[in-house]
């Protein structure tokens, strides 16, 4: 490939004037944000925003139009994009969990770097051991999804992204489909990820979690970014009247 | 012991000329009844295991991105389904065999390279495979797409994705009418007569053919053996079931 070489001082995300069609319908129209090394960064909107599409298209399970995308000077938009080397690089999180059911905890995180990247098995094994511990399912090894809550299914899947050691990780509101009472430990497993170092870019609904642990706060709102800031500027001087309506609604 | 044994039904057979049970007395009629059995569980077994194979590889062709491989699996499964087997077993010896080649073990007589085993194998595999085919497709399309974005999102090509997540979780899906249309295959074997393939309905019409006072001897004798034969088949199908089920996943 022609790219330049990518250097940790340059944007890890960069995403330039992005366009996006279902059809006749237009999602994305003209997006552009840039996300460096070890950054969390939030996109938050009202549904239908273009937002959960926004970051599927960073790993390519959806393709663009027109526009950019480079991870880490890869380029996403281009005609025979190597998508394994891509999704080394960027793991993913959705909002069904989306767990292999059958496999158990333990085989769901060694599933791909076996497959994927050809391991040797002792190593992966002692590797997603540490990662089930690490997202505090100790115990839970040898249960298969369906013996396991959402919040503990959610910490799976977490840990299966992990386990391929991508360097961005991308929530697709994560949180949307579990109980009130099991959010709190999925936001606690991306808050110690975050804590770590890793590069992560979040859709979520959570207010307050985005505002606990985002560097920079993008809105968007019917396929544009509307306004973006630093948490604190961002929630408490909003300037766009779609901006400060859509946190009127959700305060 | 045995002698015993045979006397008994040879006696059987004197007073009540209804009921000759000749198989279980003359060597020679047990001798075609237990040929004619092992033909039947041979020709089963392969055809069981082919179909299974023509299913998995249909289903996968017919989620091909090629148009012409789609309508070709899609061409195959309304011939084989819409069209009788018996006349699938007629066809393929009568009119396919006049076209395939043919050799000379002996340099006189004209051996076609396709035997009539052999014909019927292939009638009945695909028969049973053009069900096995939209039985797996049921199976694969019940897999949630989500579930394959997610392994594709973690690096797996379309064949793992096919092979390790799609194929064990649809097989579940689809196990118990696989289980039914085998069992309608272990059945269908037995018209494989119409070509005379020494199996065990051949073997027992010989019988009663020879010994006219055999004949519901030998229909108690079918049946009882189909019984027994179609039970361990269901019995194993169903074990399998139970193994592969997963703890919290679909019925418990």
């Amino acid at each position: 490939m022609s790219e330049t070489e990518w250097t940790p001082d340059q944007p890890i995300v960069s995403i330039k004037d992005v366009h996006k069609s279902f059809g006749d319908l237009e999602v994305l129209k003209g997006v552009s944000l840039d996300v460096m090394k070890g950054e969390v960064i939030c996109i938050i909107g009202p549904s239908g925003s273009g937002k959960s599409t926004l970051i599927r298209c960073i790993n390519a399970l959806n393709d663009i139009q027109s526009g950019s995308i480079q991870v880490e000077g890869q380029e996403v938009n281009a005609p025979g994009l190597d998508k394994l080397e891509l999704r080394k690089k960027v793991g993913m999180v959705f909002q069904q969990y989306n767990l292999f059911p059958h496999k158990t905890a333990l085989e769901n995180v060694m599933m791909a770097p076996l497959l994927v990247l050809k391991q040797p098995e002792d190593e992966v094994e002692k590797r997603a051991r540490a990662l089930v511990k690490k997202v505090r399912l100790e115990g839970k090894e040898n249960n298969y999804p369906g013996e396991l809550s959402g919040g503990q299914q959610q910490r799976v899947a977490i840990a299966r992204s992990l386990a391929m050691n991508p360097d961005v990780m991308l929530f697709d509101e994560v949180t949307a489909a579990l109980d009130p009472e099991t959010v709190k430990e999925v936001l606690v497993t991306i808050k110690d990820l975050a804590a770590e170092g890793m590069t992560c870019i979040l859709v979520t609904h959570e207010m307050g979690f985005a505002r606990e642990i985002a560097d920079h706060i993008y809105f968007t709102d019917r396929g544009v970014i509307v306004e973006h800031g630093p948490p604190k500027t961002f929630f408490e001087s909003a300037k766009d009247p779609r901006t400060r309506e859509f946190l009127s609604q959700i305060l | 012991m045995l002698e015993a044994f045979q006397d008994f039904f040879r006696e059987l057979a004197q007073t009540n000329p209804k009921w000759n049970f000749i198989y279980l007395y003359d060597p020679v009629q047990t001798e075609r009844v237990l040929t004619g059995l092992w033909t039947t569980i041979k020709l089963s077994v392969v055809c069981v295991v082919l179909s299974v194979l023509i299913g998995v590889i249909g289903a996968w062709l017919q989620g091909s991105p090629i148009k012409w491989l789609r309508m070709f699996v899609q061409g195959y499964i309304q011939f084989f389904r819409n069209t009788p087997p018996l006349v699938q077993l007629l066809f393929f010896y009568f009119a396919l065999g006049q076209f395939t080649p043919t050799y000379s073990p002996d340099g006189w007589l004209e051996v076609p390279i396709i035997s009539n085993v052999g014909w019927a194998i292939l009638s009945l595999s695909f028969f049973a495979g053009a069900f096995n085919v939209e039985i797996f497709r049921a199976g694969i399309e019940s897999v949630p797409d989500s579930t394959k974005e997610a392994a594709d999102a973690l690096g797996m090509n379309r064949f793992q994705i096919y092979r390790y997540v799609v194929l064990p979780l649809a097989f579940r899906v689809s196990l118990p009418s696989l289980n039914n249309n085998l069992v309608n295959l272990v059945k269908t074997t037995t018209q494989a007569i119409v070509i005379a393939v020494p199996e065990l309905l051949y073997q027992l019409v010989s019988i009663y053919n020879d010994y006219s006072t055999a004949q519901n001897a030998c229909m108690v004798l079918m049946f009882l053996v189909y019984i027994v034969l179609v039970g361990i088949l269901v019995m194993g199908m169903n074990k399998w079931e139970r193994n592969m089920r997963i703890p919290g996943y679909g019925q418990n």
